[in-house]
């Protein structure tokens, strides 16, 4: 692998960039590989990653039916954040995030991390009370947190309608400095490149459509480019979690629901930090490129057509020109639908399954993105040690029989 | 946005609907005596089928009756409504057991 730097630019700049090494391979599948990681999303790919980097476990293919990155890993709304209120939270999303601010020096691939800080707003007394208990609670877990009133909101963003007399006033923020964007789409390629040139096959447009189990242990997957046969399988498929758990024989709490999300056209930068406000459902961040970046709420209803309906676009909008009503004249480019996979508590499923080799990586919902590396990272580990990390043991398809939920319909910020 | 029939308002704009999740989820008859795990499979666990889905919608902003649609997650093409009470038409079932089947 050419390693990326300054002098590697300057070189093939001599060379009008033609020589450039393609980032990864694309090999035809072999017959048999220790970990199949299904779905090449960011989370596969970081599993993939760590698996080959922490465990020394190189011979893994990750494969994809569509193309990398393709699913939600390039539909999300970039956010990075690590402010969840419960402990078993708090670990694995700070785990994440401290991978994130060490990841582009890692995997030597700019993911363009700006940590421009996450304000969360409260709306109502229940919301001010809820929001400072969710920063007590990250002070005590040693997360970067703080609660802030309107005079610093609007020092942070000027821009905002702190008018007391709209429907749904600002009364405060939660606050995480070190909280704010990255490059989706280079999380993915970067991540890629990486797990590539530690020797795993990356396989797109191959999509798995049954699983070889044996005496309940598995022994391979079938898809569309023939049979591979797998010691460990990884499921990491976000919307389509159930379709593959139906194809091995156990159900999952998982409802796939679309999540929309839309830019507008490029201006001046008018928002230097993210804003989020669970209760009147927007979030707003500015890209490099000048774009508003804006996410609605879910649909209600299950879909996996990777479109959600035109009104909760409305009440969107509706949000976001009622807190920020200078951006009531622009328009919006693009808007687009994912297929997130909702929990009954809002918080992931990184667990071994009733299948023997068979582990799932699901249920992030509408906040995924921000766990990249972090899920990566513990998934790796479930696999190669055939055993839940410390991080993500709470975090097991059994919490549903024993009742201990997690339940983060308060910190993820989009309810479903 | 999609239309949805209503089965006493007739056809109307899905935003004047709720949706009610899978539908002819049984609570079971004696939950005292099932196992931690047959009582988060009532509780938890659902269908979420890629294709034909039975599931329940509310008719909020009308008649507020409820009724059963069988939709394809896929398309959203409405395949058939019916009332509460009611099993789905023959055709649907046998929709949704050639779709297990493969």
């Amino acid at each position: 692998m050419t390693r990326y730097s300054i002098f590697s630019l300057l070189r093939n700049a001599m060379g009008y960039h033609q020589d450039w090494q393609q980032a990864w391979r694309s090999p035809d599948p072999k017959q048999e590989y220790d970990v199949v990681i299904v779905g090449g999303g960011g989370h596969g790919l970081a599993t993939a990653y760590y698996l080959a980097k922490e465990h020394g476990i190189t011979n893994v293919a990750v494969l994809e039916k569509g193309w990398l990155g393709g699913g939600n890993t390039g539909r999300n709304t970039t956010i990075i954040r690590s402010n969840y209120l419960w402990d078993e939270s708090a670990g694995l999303y700070e785990k994440s995030l401290q991978l994130f601010e060490g990841l582009s020096q890692d995997i030597n691939y700019n993911i363009m991390l700006s940590q421009r800080g996450v304000l969360n707003l409260a709306h109502n007394l229940h919301d001010v009370r809820e929001t400072r208990r969710r920063v007590n609670a990250n002070k005590l877990n040693g997360i970067d947190s703080e609660y802030i009133g309107p005079e610093q909101i609007r020092e942070l963003v000027p821009i905002i309608n702190l008018d007391p007399n709209i429907r749904y006033p600002v009364l405060g923020s939660s606050l995480q400095r070190r909280g704010g964007t990255a490059r989706h789409d280079a999380v993915a390629w970067g991540l890629a490149r990486a797990a590539d040139a530690r020797g795993v096959d990356i396989i797109q447009n191959c999509e798995v459509t049954g699983f070889d189990i044996s005496d309940g242990k598995i022994t391979g997957v079938q898809t569309s480019r023939g049979a591979i046969k797998a010691k460990k399988v990884g499921v990491v498929v976000a919307g389509h979690c159930t379709v593959m758990s139906d194809m091995a024989g156990f159900r999952m709490p998982i409802e796939s629901h679309p999540l929309q999300a839309m830019v507008s056209d490029p201006v001046k930068p008018v928002i230097d930090v993210v804003v989020m406000s669970g209760a009147v459902h927007c979030y707003v961040s500015q890209s490099d490129k000048g774009e508003l970046v804006l996410g609605a709420g879910i649909d209600a209803h299950t879909s996996y057509s990777q479109r959600g309906s035109l009104h909760i676009i409305e009440e969107q909008i509706a949000a976001v020109c009622e807190l920020f009503p200078l951006f009531s004249r622009m328009r919006l480019m693009r808007q687009w639908g994912g297929i997130v996979d909702t929990c009954p508590d809002a918080s992931p499923i990184i667990s071994k399954t009733p299948v023997d080799g068979l582990y799932f990586n699901c249920g992030w919902g509408t906040g995924g993105f921000k766990a990249t590396p972090g899920s990566g990272w513990v998934f790796a580990h479930t696999i190669a040690k055939d055993e839940p990390h410390p991080l993500n043991s709470a975090f097991a398809l059994d919490r549903f029989h024993s009742g201990r939920l997690i339940d983060e319909h308060g910190a993820a910020a989009v309810a479903h | 946005m999609f239309l949805i029939t209503c089965p006493f308002c007739g056809e109307r704009e899905e935003s004047e609907f709720s949706y009610g999740h899978e539908a002819h989820i049984k609570r079971p008859e004696n939950p005292e005596s099932l196992s931690d795990a047959e009582w988060a499979d009532y509780l938890f666990m659902r269908k979420n089928t890629k294709g034909p889905h039975l599931e329940r919608w509310v008719h909020t902003a009308g008649c507020r009756r409820w009724f059963n649609v069988a939709r394809n997650t896929h398309t959203n093409e409405i395949l058939a409504i019916y009332r509460m009470g009611e099993q789905p038409p023959k055709e649907i079932k046998a929709m949704i057991d050639e779709k297990a089947k493969s």
